[in-house]
């Protein structure tokens, strides 16, 4: 064997073409006589649509189609888009329509769709297709959208609340009646988006010679696409190919299918060319699903030590105007709660409300943000209000690896009990209580002081379900030319997938990394597949990827050893060439293998041989795998202004075995990035009419180079046993505790004004206005 | 639509079209000369993604015209590079420091970084944070790209000693 891949720091396959120009993202593939394509989208919440008049558009020079609802052929003009994760017998939650026909229910609701010789004059037409609409009343905040009076999301349904789930278990009312004492919290997390670099974009094209539809789009989930497709288009699944190519990040709104996904397909098929839509970023602000708006009303009982007797309270989730990925993320969140703390009864009830805003489905950390948030905003309640100090509390309340594996009462939304198989979740907040110097930090934090320097820390803990199914697959086949060809429904938006699988595949087939030919995202590739969401790939592709690679593996040494005349346990497969390790050391390269494993035309195989060294592995997880981990950050906080600098990030994270620490590490660094936005500055600002006000980067702040530190990362690698590489998601848990983090340690920089804060994003006017209310600018005057 | 005639250097190479008024510089890059390297992510100036050199100094190429680089030269990211492809000494730290992920933002980033590298080869950490502030990732977090870009600069002087 070479040096071994799995594990190692391994720089990624991807990078080169990336560094230098060659990517081929969705608007790189250019296809002769390509036509463009623009939406004209409702300006209106909420509007009952009379007519579309198209006419001064197809007046243009360079139009070629305008097409509305009526336009669309088969399913498409009456049905809407299939609900991924379907609540049966509910009407209330549903999706829209390709194109709207009779009413809108959010303002970028698409309409009509035009498609012109260039993107430039399919905006002039756009612009002018006339839309009569009839404005109606709009509902915009989830806790007026469920009053009584309300306006309706959709003129067709009497209430706003699309559905109730209620979770709980064991005696909460007990518990809080012999509580020694009862906290309660009003909590809001808001909502933001997942903003990939690149937005969305849709090519199609449709090869009568071939009855072939293909389209490329920037998703993370092209066979989930493709199934949808066979269904609106009424077509064979395998009259339909579909290619996620290089996709510009991610982060949950690229899973769901959306309209433009069907419509260009009918306009290409309509109009016998090739076209092509790539959504402008004011376009991804109105309709690329958002994620995050929840109000929580909770409480907390607890013994007179500050452990945890029950939990109480209600969930308002804001939905917005359509469920394409049903009730996941409120559910997710409701059941996220309890997460590494001994949780003895817990009563929730969920609302889950329509409004007319952009629809939501999963944003990076999928409704465990909010739950987290809850939780920790939770615990440092009861340290202060007991004294305690914040991670002791949490200690204290923690379950320990003596007790794993271990049952939350609660079924989880992959269908299985929330049961952590290990993890070992004390271990890791005090590796990251030491990185961080928390023990020393009240002496600093007092030396700050002297200086009129406000700092803090602050400390949050997650479990995060991981690597749901129901399966990712993966081909090997060995190519006649000795490469290894890899083919996965698993996708990649920057997640290095291609190095990860190839690092797997090159240690068990025995071949160099670089002759691995990786398909990734093409339904032609393989039959099978799911892709790229909730932190699975690693668990799902990457067991595929050993499994298989273990399989080709026994088929080329079974062949080796009957051609080279050695028994099996003799060679050594290393760089593509089968090599005994006895006698003159006879080899035989891949190339050759693959060759005699095609055999002769006509003539019989020699018994014992397969066609081909080539094996597909479909791995199917049993339930869902638990990682988790700690994050404990450091803030300075400028009461003049409210600007917060996050002076020290910890991470210790436990996501099982890793597979490459550099990628790991990354992951876990961008997802500390996201989180920090949606802690302190990603606001998705709604007016009274449900109109969205920030719509540039400009309004809508990401964080910066300046805004997010490097993180001290440390791994606490517990392998998983639910799957055969014993890893974990990585993906989304830098993500999930940071808001909580970070909100803890300003409130404790702030802990001489004792302020309190109980939302995210927090930002410096909401800190300015706590600071105002608690006289923290009195001697000022202001 | 009016149109004009422009002529100017890429990557080295002269070219000569005639394009409407209103066609963007990154559109040219991308649809007429086929440089799909430069990406675009916001149409309002703010991410980056679309950078490239004019004249050797950073410009948004969404919020330029082609028109307004006639006479000029443009540098994109297929010009950082070997003839051949290999990467130049930044573009290569991206590769070592993990400095991209899904590589959308990348090609602002190296070209934001090339000026800045070019004209300050002793940065501190500071001053490459502040300098990327102009630059959006959502994918890294940045700090493999502040790890890039000071390694970069390191090998740079390495270099020219």
């Amino acid at each position: 064997m070479g040096a071994k891949q799995f594990g190692a720091r391994v720089t990624r396959l991807e990078d080169p073409a990336l560094l230098s120009g060659r990517g081929r993202f969705v608007d790189d593939v250019m296809l002769p006589g390509t036509l463009h394509a623009c939406f004209v989208r409702a300006p209106h919440a909420h509007a009952r649509i009379n007519a579309v008049d198209p006419s001064a558009a197809l007046a243009l020079r360079g139009v070629h189609v305008a097409m509305t609802s009526d336009d669309l052929p088969g399913p498409m003009r009456t049905q809407r888009i299939p609900m991924m994760l379907p609540v049966m017998g509910n009407p209330a939650l549903r999706t829209q329509h390709c194109l709207a026909r009779d009413e809108v229910a959010y303002a970028g609701q698409a309409v009509a769709v035009v498609v012109a010789d260039n993107r430039y004059v399919a905006e002039d037409a756009a612009a002018v297709v006339a839309v009569d609409y009839d404005v109606l009343p709009a509902a915009s905040d989830a806790r007026d959208a469920v009053a009584m009076a309300a306006p309706a999301v959709h003129s067709d349904m009497a209430s706003n609340v699309a559905m109730t789930v209620p979770m709980s278990f064991g005696d909460v009312d007990a518990a809080f009646a012999r509580a020694a004492h009862v906290f309660e919290e009003e909590i809001w997390a808001h909502r933001g988006g997942g903003m990939a670099m690149e937005t969305r974009a849709v090519l199609a094209t449709y090869e009568p010679a071939t009855d072939m539809l293909t389209v490329w789009s920037s998703t993370q989930t092209p066979h989930l696409g493709r199934r949808t497709l066979a269904d609106m288009f009424e077509r064979n699944l395998e009259s339909i190919r579909m290619i996620a190519p290089d996709v510009g990040g991610g982060f949950g709104p690229k899973a769901p299918f959306y309209p433009e996904e069907a419509v260009i397909p009918a306009a290409a098929m309509t109009l016998g060319r090739p076209v092509k839509w790539v959504e402008d970023r004011r376009e991804h602000f109105m309709c690329a699903i958002q994620e995050r708006d929840q109000y929580w009303k909770v409480a907390v009982a607890v013994d007179a030590d500050g452990r945890l007797l029950g939990f109480r309270g209600t969930m308002l989730h804001d939905t917005g105007a359509f469920t394409p990925w049903g009730i996941v993320m409120p559910y997710i969140a409701a059941v996220t709660v309890p997460g590494p703390y001994v949780m003895p009864a817990y009563r929730l009830e969920t609302t889950v409300a329509l409004t007319n805003k952009v629809p939501t489905a999963p944003v990076r950390g999928a409704g465990r943000p909010q739950a987290v948030f809850v939780m920790e905003r939770l615990m440092d309640r009861i340290g202060r209000e007991l004294k305690l100090d914040r991670a002791e509390v949490r200690r204290r309340n923690m379950i320990g690896p003596e007790r794993m594996p271990y049952e939350i009462p609660l079924v989880f939304r992959d269908g299985k009990p929330i049961v952590y198989h290990g993890g070992d979740f004390p271990k890791s907040q005090i590796k990251a209580i030491a990185l961080s110097g928390y023990d020393d930090f009240g002496e600093r934090k007092a030396q700050a002081l002297a200086q009129g320097r406000y700092i803090g820390i602050g400390i949050a803990n997650y479990v995060e379900g991981t690597g749901l199914g129901p399966f990712e697959g993966v081909t090997i086949r060995v190519l006649t030319n000795g490469k290894v060809a890899v083919a996965t429904g698993a996708t990649n938006q920057g997640q290095g997938t291609r190095t990860t699988l190839s690092q797997i595949v090159a240690d068990q087939v025995g071949c160099r990394i670089e002759d691995i030919v990786m398909t990734i995202g093409d339904t032609a590739a393989i039959s099978q597949g799911v892709g790229g969401f909730a932190s699975r790939q690693a668990i799902n592709a990457g067991s595929s990827a050993l499994l298989a690679g273990g399989t080709v593996r026994k088929q080329i040494m079974a062949l080796a050893a009957r051609t080279l005349g050695v028994p099996e346990d003799d060679i050594d497969l290393n760089d593509g060439t089968a090599t005994a390790r006895g006698g003159n050391k006879p080899s035989i390269t891949f190339s050759d293998l693959a060759r005699l494993a095609q055999g002769i035309p006509g003539s019989a195989f020699p018994e014992g041989q397969v066609a081909g060294l080539e094996h597909t592995t479909y791995f199917s997880p049993p339930q869902a795998s638990y990682c988790n981990g700690t994050h404990v950050v450091e803030v300075e906080v400028d009461p003049p202004t409210g600007g917060i600098t996050l002076l020290k990030y910890i991470v210790a994270h436990d996501s099982g075995v890793v597979i490459n620490p550099l990628i790991v590490d990354g992951q876990v660094q961008g997802g500390v990035a996201h989180g920090v936005g949606n802690a302190l500055l990603e606001w998705m600002r709604y007016d009274e009419n449900a109109q969205l006000q920030t719509t540039t980067f400009a309004d809508y702040l990401l964080p910066t180079a300046t805004d997010v530190p490097a993180c001290e990362i440390e791994h606490v690698e517990t392998p998983n046993p639910l799957n055969p590489l014993g890893v974990k998601g990585a993906g989304e848990g830098g993500t999930i505790p940071a808001p909580a983090a970070i909100v803890s340690a300003i409130e404790d920089a702030l802990s001489p004004f004792g302020v309190h804060f109980a939302e995210m994003p927090l930002t410096p006017e909401r800190i300015v206005a706590a600071l105002r209310a608690a006289g923290a600018y009195d001697d000022e005057g202001t | 639509m009016s149109t004009h005639g422009i002529k100017l250097t890429v990557n080295g190479k002269p070219f000569e079209r005639t394009v409407e008024g209103r066609l963007t510089l990154v559109d040219f890059l991308r649809h007429e000369l086929g440089l799909t390297g430069t990406h675009v992510g916001c149409e309002h100036g703010v991410c980056g993604a679309c950078t490239v050199l004019l004249d050797g100094h950073s410009a948004r190429s969404c919020l330029t015209f082609a028109v307004q680089a006639d006479g000029h030269d443009v540098t994109t990211v297929e010009g950082l590079g070997g003839p051949d492809g290999e990467l130049n000494v930044l573009q290569q730290a991206f590769r070592d420091n993990h400095g991209l992920q899904c590589g959308f933002c990348t090609p602002g980033m190296l070209i934001t970084l090339t000026e800045f590298l070019r004209d300050n080869p002793e940065p501190t950490e500071a001053e490459v944070r502040e300098v990327l502030t102009g630059n959006l990732c959502r994918c890294t977090g940045y700090a493999g790209i502040v790890a890039a870009a000071l390694d970069a600069a390191q090998k740079l002087r390495a270099a020219k000693r």
